[in-house]
């Protein structure tokens, strides 16, 4: 616990993991609690558990499409094509 | 234009765009939580895109483009009509929500692993139902965060609202996801008591 060398405390990181997950922080701030969950095995422990959940929801939210709805746009889109750039205009 | 440019353009479209419909569709049937709105949706949304494409600029990120009428449409032509009436609002609990409450549970000594063990007995269909039980707003955010991986700043485009808001909506709208999660696991047994649930 503590700020440690990094400058960036326990709550600090917490409060930033998911802007670190994300990948929206400026480099230095990256760099910063890189370093703390490098050497805070709490803070360590609690990212892991976040960036598995992210990806399980990532992968568990992923669907079939049926091949009807593909060959549906399929013909949708020659239709399109046909109405909107009629032979010879 | 000639009937040749125009199937040149109409190929070109289905070579880039094709290749995206496996998670439009993953994302539509989240939107709108019914097979058939989802497949008319994409369809929509597919007929749009060709009727735009001409306004796409190529090397910007397709993507991103396809993402803003797809939600577009279903704000403008699916959310109103047939919809249960929900909540607007998601109950604020505290960061790390499920990271803690599956802490409580299993304090009794399976050790620091047994945390995300839980993740491997969800079903696909929890975590889909899960995610779909938030507010509209929340879980869009969290759907275009999460499972598509668009940053705030795309985020913010597709969904037409400041980037602020954003990131408050995905923060949220996570917790809120934790939340539903913990309640299945414990309604299923995956955890042991509820008692430390709050």
């Amino acid at each position: 616990m503590g700020t440690g060398e990094s400058g960036v405390d326990c709550n600090e990181t917490i409060e930033r993991l998911y802007h670190y997950l994300d990948g929206e922080l400026t480099d230095e701030r990256r760099s910063e609690i890189k370093h703390h969950l490098d050497e805070c095995p709490p803070c360590l422990d609690a990212f892991d558990f976040e960036s598995e959940l992210r990806q399980v929801i990532a992968d568990r939210c992923r669907d079939r499409v049926p091949d009807s709805l593909r060959e549906r746009i399929r013909q949708a889109l020659i239709e399109a094509e046909r109405e909107g750039h009629p032979a010879g205009s | 234009m000639t009937m040749v440019q125009a199937m040149a353009d109409q190929a070109h479209f289905a070579d880039l765009a094709m290749e995206h419909m496996p998670s439009l569709y993953s994302a539509a049937l989240r939107m709108t939580r019914n097979p058939a709105d989802a497949e008319d949706l994409v369809q929509e949304t597919f007929l749009k895109a060709y009727r735009a494409f001409g306004r796409f600029e190529e090397g910007t990120n397709l993507k991103a483009w396809l993402y803003k009428i797809l939600t577009n449409t279903f704000i403008n032509s699916y959310r109103s009509a047939k919809r249960r009436p929900e909540k607007a609002d998601v109950e604020d609990v505290e960061d790390l929500y499920l990271y803690h409450r599956l802490g409580d549970l299993q304090a009794t000594g399976t050790g620091r692993s047994a945390e995300d063990e839980v993740f491997d007995h969800f079903t696909d269909d929890e975590v889909k139902q899960a995610l779909e039980s938030l507010p509209e707003s929340f879980r869009i955010a969290v759907l275009l965060a999460d499972v598509e991986g668009f940053s705030y700043r795309e985020i913010a485009d597709i969904t037409e609202v400041p980037i602020g808001t954003v990131m408050s909506r995905i923060h949220r709208g996570r917790k809120a996801l934790q939340k539903a999660l913990l309640d299945y696991a414990v309604a299923r047994g995956l955890v042991g008591s509820a008692d430390a649930g709050h």
